[in-house]
């Protein structure tokens, strides 16, 4: 029996080789399409299919395979256990939704060369990273990872902006790298024993520990999208193709978690109880801002790129509490929230697929990403539309979809805080908890905006007018991700078991078990104290919306009436006097941009006599990139022309710098106590 | 070890010390490179002890070839540069002579205290010949930073050179594989340099390597 790592590399070797293939096969541009995108399908299928049958057999246990690769003394470690299992669940359903979608995408694609080659080098990548067991492995896994979508994001590098997007990126993601290198190093200790076998058994002191945390939120977290290192992910994503933006917000942020995960929870040894206090800190402050930065945005990809920070703060925000919790040896409310991290982890991955998939699907009908220039889609794109709204209704968190589960199951985690002993921590999980509803209550908001300004009202443009349905793959990889956000809502038990074998060796604990509760209710502590039950409310939900039709349709008129509809203002028949994204979001921007954008709304008033219109103008500033990156530019600018002096120096003066940098370095060495 | 083998090794690298600093306030070519083919004799001394109290036959080799590159050959290669270039009566020191020696003491004085305190287990006459031998690499640059003419360059860079030699013979098994490479290897950058020194006299009429910077469009 060939063992369920080795199975994985196979995968990996033959997305390699379809890559290579792709080098060739791009240039016979719709076959080409075709045969790669259906290979990477085949293939993510397949290693889906294996990971399946490896969940059945619970608890999982680890296999492990080494290769005689990478550097000589260390070779390649490869490992398969339930974390690792339950991340490539959530990359290759990914990758293989992403492929079924470029099927039909991809025939659009106006640089295929560009894009087919890297797309399963990039799935290999984020592949390899999960598995990978040593250092060495996972950092060169990890930037393959990173470079791979560097030149994705590049393939339409001559359209505005991406180049910029592109070169942010790749420093962030060097930047981000180098926090990883040094959090290696450090739990390699100074023997320099690299693989993780050897960091797990290793006991780093509080100090290095701390400092692991630190670059470990740096490094995961720049990936990941935490607020402040966010800065690359709104440029990044959008300006890829549709299908690896989805790839890039739903898939790899999420190998950027596992990470996280596994360097803190895995490696690292026991927490101390403030490493919770940090992560919680950044977790809701990134959810906020996220969704906040999202508001604002009237790019239909940049939106919900915005909002996949918000996912992530989301998911940070849990994370914290299971190490505060764990800190605090409270291993069921850490099993807890624990499982509400990665439940979202899952379903973040599904709706915001489903979401980008949306958006290239509009943007292959109308070539807008505007949505000022979009509206009226509904009619002309019912299929995507619906799909969209499904999107839309789990991402704002409401039942019976699976958003709502994962974010009830982290407030259940946040009620568990009264019984921490740290009073830093009382005091913050609340705040924290608050920060997280706000949040929600924003995400709904800004996903009312999302869906309505660019499928409601009336076309704000031309291209809009002529707009029609998309091909039947994106269509399939759409609706199927929908179904799956119904059915991890109101199944949620099945999730959360499957979990269970993931918390267990992390926490050494786990949920209670699920499907064992009458009428698949899901009670994470007892049931005296909160149960939810999404089939019920997904009955209720269906059985009123019909009854409500039913006695609509049934007792109503059947004459045909004309009447003026209720139009939010909207009496005018020109289409640009309806409500826009920007006066959409007017209120929220009043209420909060003032503070967090620097937000200023300045009328000007034509002379009296004139005859020019009068203007609201708003001025808004990216507060976090002007004070915190725009300074890191300007020093490196100041520092780069200070310092280019010395390529002009004498060669004496050479010497002489040479020589006095040896003697202060001989001085140091005689000094050092 | 006897009291009297280690005083005449202490001696002879003490010497290649003090020879060192003769040529800091050398400032005629011609007395530059006459010390410097002294410091190479007491080089090829030092070597030639190493090798009949460490009894390591092929020591006598090295200091064979100290002997007759650097101490004859080298030095009578400058000798006719500087005549056919006419420069012999050239004073270029950059640095003022009082100056140049204190921050000799002072790095004679820094390679002792380092020595001494990064190596308290090794064998006495190592640790003294290291030590040595890092005073006298220092001193070799210091030679190089503080002149401005391209052949007192050179005899520095030689003199640091002499300084590797004395540290590889004091450690015991150094293969004479690799001091012959050394040897040839500066050899070579001997008759590189020498090549280039002709070619920057034949553009810029001068050995100055002040010149160099001057066609960069550069100012000191």
């Amino acid at each position: 029996m060939i063992s369920g790592a080795a199975v994985l590399l196979w995968g990996v070797a033959a997305l390699l080789g379809t890559a290579v293939l792709a080098i060739a096969e791009s240039r016979r541009s719709d076959s080409g399409t075709r045969l790669i995108y259906g290979l990477t399908l085949g293939i993510s299928a397949a290693v889906l299919m294996v990971l399946a049958s490896r969940i059945a057999d619970n608890p999982v246990t680890p296999s492990t395979v080494v290769l005689p690769l990478g550097l000589p003394w260390i070779g390649a470690h490869f490992r398969l256990d339930a974390l690792s299992t339950f991340f490539l669940i959530v990359v290759n359903f990914g990758g293989s939704m992403a492929s079924l979608y470029g099927l039909g995408y991809g025939r659009h694609e106006s640089a295929p060369h560009r894009v087919l080659p890297f797309f399963p080098a990039f799935l290999a990548g984020m592949n390899l990273v999960v598995v990978a067991d040593d250092a060495f492995t996972f950092l060169l896994s990890w930037e393959f990872m990173s470079l791979a979508s560097w030149a994705l994001v590049m393939a339409h590098h001559r359209e505005q902006d991406n180049a910029r997007a592109g070169y942010i990126y790749l420093v962030m993601a060097s930047f981000g790298t180098l926090a990883l290198l040094l959090a290696f190093g450090l739990l390699a200790g100074s023997d320099g024993t690299y693989t993780f076998d050897a960091m797990r058994a290793a006991d780093p002191t509080p100090f290095a520990a701390a400092f692991v945390l630190v670059l470990m939120l740096l490094g995961a977290g720049s990936k990941a999208g935490l607020v402040p290192l966010h800065v690359w992910l709104p440029l990044a994503h959008p300006a890829a193709p549709s299908h690896v933006s989805a790839l890039m917000s739903g898939v790899m942020t999420k190998v950027a978690v596992y990470g996280f995960i596994r360097v803190i929870f895995d490696l690292l040894g026991e927490p101390a109880w403030w490493s919770g206090v940090a992560v919680l800190f950044l977790g809701g402050l990134t959810a906020v801002l996220g969704i906040l930065y999202a508001l604002m945005e009237k790019d239909l990809k940049r939106l919900l790129a915005y909002s996949t920070i918000e996912n992530i703060g989301v998911i940070f925000v849990s994370l914290g509490l299971a190490l505060a919790f764990k800190a605090n040896a409270m291993p069921s409310a850490a099993a807890l929230a624990l499982t509400a991290a990665l439940f979202h982890v899952l379903n973040h991955s599904f709706f915001k697929s489903l979401l980008f998939f949306g958006a290239g699907a509009v943007l292959t009908a109308t070539g807008e990403r505007d949505m000022e220039k979009l509206g009226g889609l509904i009619h002309r794109m019912p299929f995507t539309s619906f799909a969209f709204l499904v999107g839309c209704v789990a991402i704002s968190a409401l039942p019976p979809f699976n958003g709502f589960v994962s974010e009830w199951l982290a407030f259940q985690a946040i009620l568990q805080s009264p019984d921490l002993p740290q009073w830093g921590l009382k005091v913050m999980v609340p705040a924290v908890g608050g920060l997280l509803a706000l949040s929600a209550a924003l995400a709904a908001a800004c996903f009312v905006k999302a869906f309505g300004i660019t499928f409601l009202g009336r076309p704000r443009s031309a291209a809009v007018e002529l707009a029609h349905e998309v091909d039947r793959y994106s269509l399939a990889a759409m609706f199927i991700l929908a179904a799956l956000c119904l059915l991890a809502g109101i199944l949620p038990g099945l999730v959360i078991d499957g979990l269970s074998s993931v918390t267990l060796p992390l926490i050494g604990s786990r949920m209670p078990v699920q499907m064992a509760q009458p009428w698949l209710s899901i009670v994470p502590i007892a049931a005296s104290r909160s149960s939810y039950n999404g089939l019920l409310v997904f009955l209720f939900i269906a059985f009123s919306a019909s009854a409500a039709a039913y006695v609509i349709h049934r007792f109503a008129s059947h004459a045909l009436r004309r009447g003026p509809a209720w139009g939010c203002g909207f009496l005018d028949v020109v289409p640009s006097s309806q409500y826009t994204a920007v006066s959409f979001a007017q209120p929220i921007r009043r209420v909060f941009g003032t503070f967090v954008f620097r937000a200023r709304e300045t009328v000007e008033m034509p002379a009296p006599g004139e005859t020019g219109p009068a203007r609201l103008n708003v001025e808004m500033h990216d507060v976090i990139w002007e004070t915190l990156y725009l300074p890191i530019g300007r020093a490196l600018d100041f520092a780069t022309d200070h310092l280019n002096h010395l390529q002009f120096l004498t060669i004496r003066r050479y010497l002489t710098l040479v020589f006095l940098f040896l003697i202060v370095l001989l001085l140091v060495l005689a000094l050092w106590p | 070890m006897n009291g009297l083998t280690f005083d005449i090794a202490h001696l002879l690298a003490g010497g290649l010390v003090l020879v060192s600093f003769m040529m800091l306030y050398q400032d005629r070519l011609f007395a530059l490179i006459n010390v410097f083919a002294l410091h190479a004799i007491v080089l090829a001394l030092s070597v030639a002890w190493q090798a009949y109290i460490q009894d390591a036959h092929h020591l006598y080799v090295t200091a064979a070839i100290a002997l007759v590159f650097k101490a004859i050959v080298i030095p009578v290669g400058l000798h006719r540069i500087i005549q056919r270039l006419g420069i012999h009566r050239d004073v270029e020191t950059a640095v003022g002579i009082g100056t140049t020696m204190l921050a000799g003491i002072g790095l004679v004085t820094l390679s002792m205290v380092l020595m001494l305190r990064v190596t308290p287990e090794a064998d006495p006459l190592a640790r003294e010949d290291l030590a040595f031998a890092l005073s006298i690499i220092l001193l070799g640059l210091l030679v190089m930073v503080t002149r401005r003419n391209a052949v007192s360059q050179v005899v520095g860079f030689m003199s640091l050179e002499n300084g590797l030699v004395l540290a590889a013979t004091g450690a015991k098994g150094m293969p004479l594989v690799v001091e012959i490479s050394v040897a040839f290897s500066i050899l070579i950058a001997f008759i590189v340099i020498g090549v280039f020194l002709f070619r920057i006299r034949e553009r810029f009429d001068s050995v100055d390597v002040g010149a160099l910077d001057d066609y960069r469009g550069e100012h000191r």
